[in-house]
């Protein structure tokens, strides 16, 4: 019954209620949504790192990670494949490489890139590389002299596809190492910074060209979820010498996507209260308006001895109605805004170069995460009914004959 | 004080708590803007200030088409002249000359690509950083030659040290090949990887000598004396530079676009900001709508009367929103002064976000942010409050026009 005369009595005035409405609809449409676009720019941040070759863990030779280069090489990969064969999940890929610092040249050019040697069925498994080439072709596994690089380094080296490109490094020994590769494909990247900094060979070449025979410098491993890392790189650890090998998680590998994802984490939060507090100042208001509209009726339920505890929540049940109502359009509301951007994303080309700056993608899908659902409707709902409270003692402390007094 | 206002003044107070409450949540929303733009304002200098002491400065001076390709051989002939130039025009802080040429660089074990550079000890302290992030050793001063400054994270690299030689192996400017061995003076560290892993420094004389400059450099980099300036040097150093450069080989670059992505990410920063405050203002303004609407409610009666006594419908609506503005106004001041000491308070001790300070580090900034306050956050603060609110006030006084007298007075 209580439910009932709380629906109705919102509904005595008509418009008063629909505004105070609109404003929780909008608040709560409001935290939905921006919270998903913010949940989108970090998943973004996140998994742009993953697929530009980090991955979500990644196995090296201790010391690799301090100092890069071809000393530090796991020398011998069969060991680590076979332990990778036996504990990673079934749907879980992963791709050995060689990467070491190098100088890129021409005839007119010259710079310093990261020379990634492949294996490229595998690879494109694992990174973004596999369906990244715009003109000429993908590596072959065996490919002895073929390179692809980004489109920004064909652009500031002046040159194309069937080109010639010499590497030089260092290799094992630590004397200086040099090929010429011929550009058989270009790629294009989410970020310039990408494109200018790999150069991906084939596996064999690399370990020619570097004096390695076998060895490898890394092996990258892409799971199904982001979140399954922590657990595999445990097993992991467990199976691979801890004096020989150094296993690292996404979170570890990518502290700035870690950090982003944490300061997202609090100005959600804030947020959520801040549109709270802008809208508590309505809900208190208008719930007050409505109980001093009512102080006779409120008298006579006292003097017909209703208890005062039964008031309170006579009109806490009314926030009650009009609260579950503006947070079930608000949803309703956010999720289908969510819904209507979710395949074409929000396009910010127009300022890519911002996007780039803080090594984000130019494209934001948004991203619903159910626990900011969750806090949302936590913070209106409860918070909401918190303040309601003070208009509802206030209507229970009303004396029947002052209240019967009152015009 | 006028009879409007009087009336105005006492109806506001009819209802005291109700115009608190109202009050209270147009300051808040005050409040919360002129923070956050004061926020985003100081963050922004903060921003721009970091990365223009860090390397490009205000504006620089190059020769058409090196800031795309970074080609060596794109130069500033002489800039001697350029820098002449400079000296006379006023909000010009301080100026340098630099040059930059990718080289081979090893150690005993290691070798490496990096941008070798060249710069005018003395002048480029004046104009960047760099002498204030030397880790170890000394930073260079203009008698020195063959020594150098490394980066941080290319030292660990090259597993070398202060004192320890360097061989720098590149192209000169006129395709000579460019060799020559320097020893480590210093080694610096700004804590944005990009440039301790990759940077080397030399002095500019010995860099000119080394690779065939024939006194050319590659930028002219120029600090002004504030940001606001950086326009007006820009003009003059645009008009001036037509009078040595009589083949129009030269361009002058201003910060945003030697950096368009740090304008632009402060552009985003904005719109994405101005969305929110959007959202968060509506909200307010919905939340006291019902103040300014209850109004017609209550007094239905009251109008009535005034009416048939013959009040016009304009002097009512003009009644009613000198009662909305008086308290939209007394809000919005109490959020600019309220607003005004949370960021004042924010301004002298600095805010530290945990766990964020290694982030800002990789993009050149100090872990301790401070707002600024200004006129303009105020101003913008304030007036988007007042607007919003404000056409929310609208609605109810103009419906009060539609009221007839005689229906009214019967209303209960």
């Amino acid at each position: 019954m209580f439910f009932q005369l709380g629906w109705r009595n919102i509904w005595r005035n008509r418009r008063r209620t629909l505004v105070i409405l609109t404003a929780v609809v909008i608040g709560v449409w409001s935290m939905i949504f921006l919270s998903s676009l913010m949940r989108g720019v970090a998943d973004q941040f996140v998994s742009n790192g993953i697929k530009t070759l980090t991955g979500h863990i990644q196995v090296h030779h201790t010391g690799y990670r301090e100092d890069p280069v071809v000393e530090n090489s796991i020398k011998n990969p069969a060991g680590v494949e076979a332990v990778l064969t036996a504990v990673l999940p079934p749907e879980a890929q992963w791709a050995p490489r060689v990467r070491v610092n190098a100088v890129a040249s021409n005839a007119r050019h010259s710079t310093g890139i990261t020379m990634v040697g492949i294996d490229p069925s595998r690879e494109a498994g694992v990174s973004f590389i596999g369906e990244a080439i715009t003109e000429g072709r993908y590596l072959k596994s065996d490919d002895p002299y073929g390179i692809v690089v980004g489109k920004a380094l064909v652009k500031k080296f002046e040159t194309k596809v069937g080109r010639k490109l010499v590497l030089m490094s260092q290799d094992t020994e630590g004397e200086t190492a040099s090929r010429a590769f011929r550009i058989v494909g270009v790629y294009r990247a989410e970020m310039q910074a990408t494109e200018k900094q790999f150069a991906f060979v084939s596996m064999p070449a690399a370990q020619q060209m570097l004096n390695l025979s076998h060895g490898i410098s890394e092996v990258a491993v892409l799971l199904a979820e982001h979140g399954q890392a922590m657990q595999v790189a445990n097993t992991l650890r467990a199976e691979l010498s801890a004096d020989e090998y150094e296993v690292n998680t996404w979170q570890e590998l990518l502290p700035m996507g870690s950090a982003i994802m944490k300061i997202y984490d609090w100005f959600i939060f804030i947020w959520f209260l801040v549109v709270f507090i802008a809208m508590g100042f309505g809900i208190v208001n208008t719930t007050l308006m409505a109980v001093f509209e009512r102080v006779r009726e409120f008298g006579l339920l006292k003097a017909l001895g209703m208890k005062p505890w039964w008031i309170v929540k006579e009109v806490l049940i009314e926030s009650f109605c009009l609260l579950i109502l503006g947070m079930v359009i608000g949803n309703a509301a956010g999720f289908v805004s969510v819904l209507a951007i979710s395949r074409t994303g929000i396009d910010l080309s127009a300022l890519a170069a911002g996007m780039e700056y803080w090594g984000m993608s130019r494209v934001i899908y948004p991203h619903i995460l159910g626990q900011d659902v969750m806090m949302a409707n936590l913070v209106v709902f409860i918070l909401g009914l918190v303040v309601s409270l003070y208009p509802a003692i206030k209507a229970s402390r009303f004396t029947p004959v002052e209240a019967l007094a009152h015009t | 004080m006028s009879i409007d206002l009087k009336m105005a003044w006492r109806n506001i107070w009819r209802h005291p708590r109700r115009a608190i409450l109202t009050m209270a949540a147009i300051a808040f929303a005050t409040v919360l803007l002129v923070f956050m733009l004061s926020w985003q304002f100081g963050s922004y200098d903060t921003m721009i200030n970091a990365a223009v002491k860090v390397h490009t400065g205000h504006l620089q001076v190059q020769a058409a088409g090196y800031h795309e390709q970074q080609n060596m051989h794109l130069v500033v002939p002489d800039p001697v002249s350029v820098s002449r130039l400079l000296d006379d025009i006023p909000d010009v802080a301080a100026h340098t000359a630099r040059a930059t040429a990718f080289s081979l660089v090893s150690s005993h074990e290691r070798t490496y690509g990096v941008a070798v550079r060249g710069i005018d000890p003395t002048k480029e302290a004046q104009v960047t950083t760099v002498g204030q992030v030397i880790r170890q050793g000394k930073y260079l001063s203009d008698d020195d030659a063959a020594q150098a400054l490394v980066g941080g994270l290319l030292a660990k690299n090259l597993r070398v040290g202060v004192g320890d030689e360097l061989v720098l192996l590149g192209q000169g400017r006129d395709g000579s090949i460019a060799a020559t061995v320097v020893q480590v003076a210093g080694i610096f560290s700004y804590g944005q990887d990009e440039l301790d892993r990759n940077v080397i420094y030399i002095p500019l004389p010995y860099f000119q000598e080394v690779y065939s400059m024939q006194g050319a450099v590659h930028e002219v980099v120029v600090l002004g004396t504030s940001l606001e300036a950086v326009p007006r040097i820009k003009r003059s150093v645009s008009a001036e530079l037509k009078t040595i450069d009589k083949k129009n080989k030269l361009v002058v670059l201003d910060w945003m676009e030697l950096m368009p992505g740090l304008i632009q990410s402060i552009q985003m920063d904005l719109i994405s900001g101005f969305i929110m405050y959007l959202i968060l203002i509506i909200v307010v303004a919905f939340s006291i709508l019902n103040t300014f609407l209850m109004v017609i409610f209550e007094r239905t009666r009251e109008f009535g009367v005034f009416m048939a006594l013959g009040t016009t419908p304009g002097r009512l609506t003009r009644l009613l929103l000198l009662e909305s503005t008086t308290l939209t106004l007394l809000g919005t001041a109490m959020g600019i002064v309220a607003g005004s000491l949370v960021t004042w308070y924010f301004q002298v001790h600095g805010i530290v976000i945990s766990g964020t300070s290694e982030m800002l580090q990789q993009y050149g900034l100090p872990e301790r942010m401070y707002p600024q306050l200004s006129t303009l956050s105020i101003a913008v603060g304030a007036g988007l409050v007042l607007a919003i609110t404000l056409a929310a006030a609208l609605y109810p006084a103009l419906k009060v026009r539609r009221l007839r007298p005689v229906e009214a007075m019967r209303a209960v």
